[in-house]
């Protein structure tokens, strides 16, 4: 467990290393989950105990949001002064991000191996 | 000797024990809400326990840094989290593969069109550029967007909170807005949800079928992966544009 935990700190110190060294505009834990997927990939398998500890994080992942979604306090000012872009970037923006994917999603599929339930 | 309330608010608000109890208690009520209700999406657990807490630090006068000084070891794992997302991404090669091209197009046209939507309403809207730069990854999992808002000049904690209204939003009117627009392939269905609004469409596209759960929750994951790539290259565009522009 220890181990495995270990090796995601590893990945996502590694994954800033990189940003930082390379100037990248990506995040540097996305690096890092990069890292760790070239690395089962090269492994073949999954071993169990990293299963086991990425499955306890991502768990909880929502509960990982809270903290940063309490910040909104912070920003209560610029809500209140940019509600109308906020909600409908929420609202149009969603709907349309929604059915665009859908859309092209079931345009392109072929694979009609699996039956509708 | 009196106990004043205040008094002693004031010495455990300042003890980091409390930011991280009251983060953990207030995620577990909101568990327990969300239960009850039924699952209803209006009482989502990261909602409830976001708005109790802010309800609670204005109520008693706290500060967020005092709050975030014990809530900040909850945050931390964030990292780690993200890192981990490559265990289901490789759990789902095989399903990848199988309608790789489709998905890659789909994935692709999907998170341009969750950038740009998102750009061009805030500013349509008149919104100003850190705005705009918050709002622009508002589709794709928190920790991904938090982290793509910061490279692109936004404000993560306002990001974080747009993200959890987009994924509700996107959750509550999902299944009835894809059935409108007669989208009807699970695999479809289920993209368009885990793209448009990350693991909390994912929970309600994995109530509908187990297809239509698997392909939002390997969404995530490959929109977190094709936004953070594709967001800030936009941006630098932008402003490699602007500047030859401007001379």
């Amino acid at each position: 467990m220890l181990r495995w935990l270990t090796i995601l700190l590893l990945c996502q110190w590694l994954g800033e290393l990189a940003v930082t060294v390379s100037g990248l505009a990506v995040p540097g834990p996305v690096v890092g989950m990069l890292l760790l997927l070239i690395g089962l990939l090269m492994l073949g398998q999954e071993p169990s105990e990293l299963g086991a500890v990425a499955d306890g994080l991502l768990q909880h992942l929502s509960l990982l949001f809270v903290p940063a979604g309490v910040g909104v306090m912070q920003h209560l000012g610029i809500i209140r002064l940019q509600w109308a872009p906020l909600l409908g970037v929420v609202i149009l923006g969603t709907i349309i991000t929604m059915l665009a994917t859908g859309w092209v999603m079931q345009w392109l599929q072929t694979d009609s191996d699996e039956p509708a339930p | 000797m009196t106990l004043d309330i205040q008094q002693i608010w004031v010495y455990l608000a300042a003890r980091p024990l409390t930011g991280l109890l009251l983060t953990l208690l207030a995620y577990q009520g909101g568990v327990w809400l969300y239960r009850v209700s039924g699952q209803r999406a209006i009482c989502n657990p990261v909602l409830i326990a976001v708005l109790a807490l802010i309800a609670i630090l204005f109520a008693t006068g706290t500060d967020y840094a005092s709050y975030f000084e014990g809530a900040q070891f909850v945050h931390f794992l964030l990292g780690p989290a993200t890192v981990a997302l490559a265990v289901p991404l490789y759990r789902q090669l095989q399903r990848v593969r199988q309608s790789l091209r489709a998905l890659t197009i789909a994935l692709i046209c999907g998170a341009l069109t969750g950038i740009v939507s998102a750009v061009v309403i805030a500013w349509l809207l008149r919104a100003p550029g850190v705005v705009i730069a918050s709002l622009a990854p508002k589709s794709v999992t928190t920790p991904i967007a938090m982290g793509v808002a910061e490279r692109v000049g936004g404000l993560p904690s306002l990001t974080a909170a747009v993200v959890i209204v987009t994924g509700i939003f996107g959750a509550a009117v999902g299944p009835s807005l894809l059935s409108r627009a007669g989208i009807k392939s699970p695999q479809a269905r289920g993209l368009a949800m885990g793209v448009s609004a990350h693991g909390i469409g994912t929970a309600r596209a994995l109530e509908e079928s187990q297809i239509a759960g698997a392909f939002s929750g390997l969404a995530i994951g490959l929109n977190g992966l094709a936004t953070a790539i594709l967001l800030p290259l936009l941006y630098q565009l932008t402003l490699a544009g602007w500047q030859w522009f401007a001379g």
